[in-house]
């Protein structure tokens, strides 16, 4: 809201920003009894001893899980894999997603089709997807193991495991990453590109010099959108590898000790650092958006 | 500096659209042409042609004597002005324009000292590192002037440059756009929708209407012989009156009184497709108040009430209503003439000195040989063919 000039607010400026209050209200309680009650409550759970299976011995014990979870070589180990899928297929989808809005954007012939066809992953749901990849993938049954040498068993094998991860991360989300692009696409003039094309600019300099400039603000929250979805991935893991071989992800590892194991203190410190993690992402793009914003600053 | 060929250059668009037809026009080294006409008329078809940014369906553009048709814009080395101005919002204003340099792998020396001089001629040294977002209308068509100058093109094309400025700021870059094409001697192709900008600019004058070419030449050429009725209604402001005529046995008879064919009216009036309705028209600074007139016999004279009266200072406007019917032609309507609603329009250009006043009859006389005759049908000028 824009306080106006000085400190006072006129009558009409306050009854206006209790309207707002107001009209607000209702989603604000929502929110914080879907979202914010949870938090607290993970928060809470965080700092006792809390084991499902000793419920006798809770007890608040402080920070000590945050120091059991932070030396534990379990939970580094799938913090790394989270971020290296997080990482290698924000940055594939981001390549893929601006060639597919391109596509979308610039079509000629066909433009309905093309975008239809585009969208179909992401609008197939992620757990069925998982199994088309799982299924792909097993010796005996599968398409795509098929065509590799004889015995292998890709997701068997970690490194293997994380690429089809990632592939299959990618394969389902670049579509929402196009179409975030092409929306930025849309804002950049096209007389601006007519102007550098005749200042002298081939295809290629025209897209970065003028197109990916102005896009800045939309790619950074396409990137924004896709990292933070990325960090907390879960379906993909859990149908394809369940976290065998090392290949599990930070929201693998929550789940497995908050389900699995019913370690409720654990899981939820876990959960807690997973929403930390995600908060520092959130922070260093909303920072990167104040630079960003073409044009606006003098 | 180049000479500039549109040797029969048709555009149609996907659609089928013939936006541009058989436009055949030489433009010579160092020339300022001016392309005018109606809004769609294809002006920007035909200076999206030169610059590349529009194929050419049929013809062949040459610039100085080499195929230009199959070159994409960067090899053209023109410099382009946009209505819109198309300034980069990500880029200061030195870097705007400098920008064509850095594509060109200027120097850095060079490139400097070259934005330097461009921004010294248009005024703009001290926004150099401001953006676009920070600069006023005017100080942002600066720019985009600017970014042409700096790489000394070929050609400049200019598409509408001055329609998003404020009346005072037009007339003032009219003067300075005027002034760097002389002192530069770039050839120029600027296109432009307003008659005034178009007489007061060019060397030369393209007047297009529907993708046609109506007439080329001179400013005061096309002011003083128009071809056709559009060219006439198009050029000149107040535009030229235009009334119902009848021709009989040696007389023009109009609403303004009968003048006797002498000379080039009887001419004008040989034809054997001539019929006996014609449009006459007659510019308002033909017009003079009788008393202020020596000689009224040479010429004609006329009383009417005068209906408004605007003192400009260095002239009178007087408008009157004739008791006739207003001419109604297709080669009018298109050209902005006025849409009158009753009744036959007239303004008169009086000297200030003249004692007309508003709702006062007043007698006018006016200049037989500068009546035009036009063909109710095809428009043609009949006076000079
Ligand atoms: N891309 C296009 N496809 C089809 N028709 C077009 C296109 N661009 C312009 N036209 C048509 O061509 C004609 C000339 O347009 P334009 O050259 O922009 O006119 P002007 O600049 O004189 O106002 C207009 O009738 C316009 O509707
Ligand atoms: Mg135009």
């Amino acid at each position: 809201m824009n306080g106006g000039k000085g400190r006072a607010l006129t009558e009409g400026q306050r009854a206006e920003r209790r309207l707002g209050l107001w009209l607000c209200a209702p989603a604000a309680l929502i929110m914080v009894v879907v979202t914010g009650w949870p938090i607290v409550y993970s928060v809470l759970l965080s700092l006792q001893r809390y084991d499902l299976r000793f419920p006798e011995d809770k007890a608040w014990i402080g920070l000590s899980n945050y120091a059991t979870v932070l030396t534990s070589e379990v939970w580094w180990n799938a913090f790394w894999v989270t971020l290296l899928i997080t990482v290698v297929s924000v940055a594939i989808e981001l390549v893929l997603g601006m060639l597919l809005a391109f596509a979308m954007y610039r079509a000629i012939v066909g433009r309905g089709l093309i975008r239809t066809v585009v969208l179909i992953p992401y609008g197939i749901v992620t757990v069925a997807a998982a199994y088309g990849w799982k299924y792909a993938w097993t010796p005996g049954t599968g398409w795509l193991a098929g065509l590799l040498p004889e015995g292998s068993a890709p997701l068997t094998e970690r490194g293997p495991a994380i690429a089809i991860i990632i592939l299959a991360e990618v394969w389902k989300t670049t579509p929402f990453m196009a179409l975030l692009l092409m929306a930025g696409l849309a804002v950049v003039p096209e007389e601006l590109l007519r102007a550098a094309s005749v200042d002298g600019a081939t295809l290629w300099q025209r897209f970065t010099r003028v197109t990916l400039p102005l896009m800045k603000p939309a790619i950074l929250v396409a990137l924004l959108f896709r990292t933070l979805d990325a960090f907390r991935i879960f379906d993909n893991v859990y149908v394809l590898t369940n976290g065998s071989q090392g290949t599990g992800s930070v929201s693998i590892s929550a789940y497995h000790n908050l389900i699995g194991g019913l370690n409720l203190g654990i899981g939820s410190t876990m959960s807690v650092l997973i929403l930390v993690t995600v908060a520092i992402i959130a922070v260093v793009f909303i920072i990167g958006f104040g630079t960003a914003a073409p044009g606006s600053e003098r | 500096m180049a000479e500039i060929v549109l040797d029969h250059v048709t555009k149609r668009y996907a659609d089928g659209t013939v936006a541009v037809d058989d436009f055949d026009v030489r433009i010579a080294d160092r020339e300022f042409v001016i392309l005018v006409g109606p809004s769609g008329c294809g002006k920007s078809t035909t200076l999206n042609m030169i610059a590349g940014l529009e194929d050419i369906t049929e013809g062949e553009l040459r610039v100085d004597g080499r195929r230009m048709n199959e070159k994409a814009p960067r090899d053209r080395d023109m410099a382009m002005v946009f209505q819109s101005y198309a300034l980069y919002p990500h880029m200061t204003v030195r870097e705007n324009i400098a920008f064509p340099l850095k594509l060109a792998k200027m120097g850095r020396a060079e490139m400097d000292e070259r934005v330097e001089r461009a921004a010294g001629l248009l005024d703009l040294a001290p926004y150099l590192d401001r953006k676009p977002a920070a600069l006023s209308g005017g100080q942002r068509q600066r720019v985009a002037m600017g970014r042409a100058i700096v790489r000394d093109p070929k050609a400049f094309l200019m598409d509408e440059p001055l329609s998003n400025l404020d009346a005072k700021l037009r007339v003032q870059m009219r003067t300075s756009i005027s002034r760097l094409q002389k002192s530069l001697g770039t050839t120029t192709v600027y296109v432009t929708h307003d008659q005034t900008e178009a007489m007061t600019l060019g060397d030369r004058i393209v007047i297009m209407r529907a993708g046609l070419i109506q007439q080329i030449g001179p400013p005061q050429e096309l002011y003083d012989h128009p071809r056709n009725l559009f060219v006439a209604g198009f050029i000149g402001s107040p535009s030229m009156n235009v009334l119902p005529a009848r021709l009989e046995e040696g007389l023009l008879r109009t609403p303004i009184g009968d003048i006797p064919l002498r000379g080039r009216l009887r001419r004008a009036t040989e034809g054997p497709d001539v019929p006996r309705d014609v449009i006459a028209g007659i510019r308002p600074e033909s017009f003079e108040d009788a008393s202020l007139v020596h000689d009224t016999d040479q010429g004609g004279t006329f009383t009417g009430t005068v209906d408004l009266l605007e003192s400009m200072g260095p002239e009178k406007l007087a408008y009157f209503t004739l008791d006739t019917g207003a001419v109604r032609s297709e080669h009018l309507a298109e050209a902005g003439g006025e849409e009158a609603g009753e009744g036959c329009q007239l303004v008169a250009q009086l000297d200030p000195k003249s004692g007309a006043r508003r709702g006062a009859p007043v007698r006018l006389w006016y200049d037989t040989q500068a009546v035009h005759l036009f063909h109710p049908k095809t428009g043609e000028n009949l006076t000079e063919r």
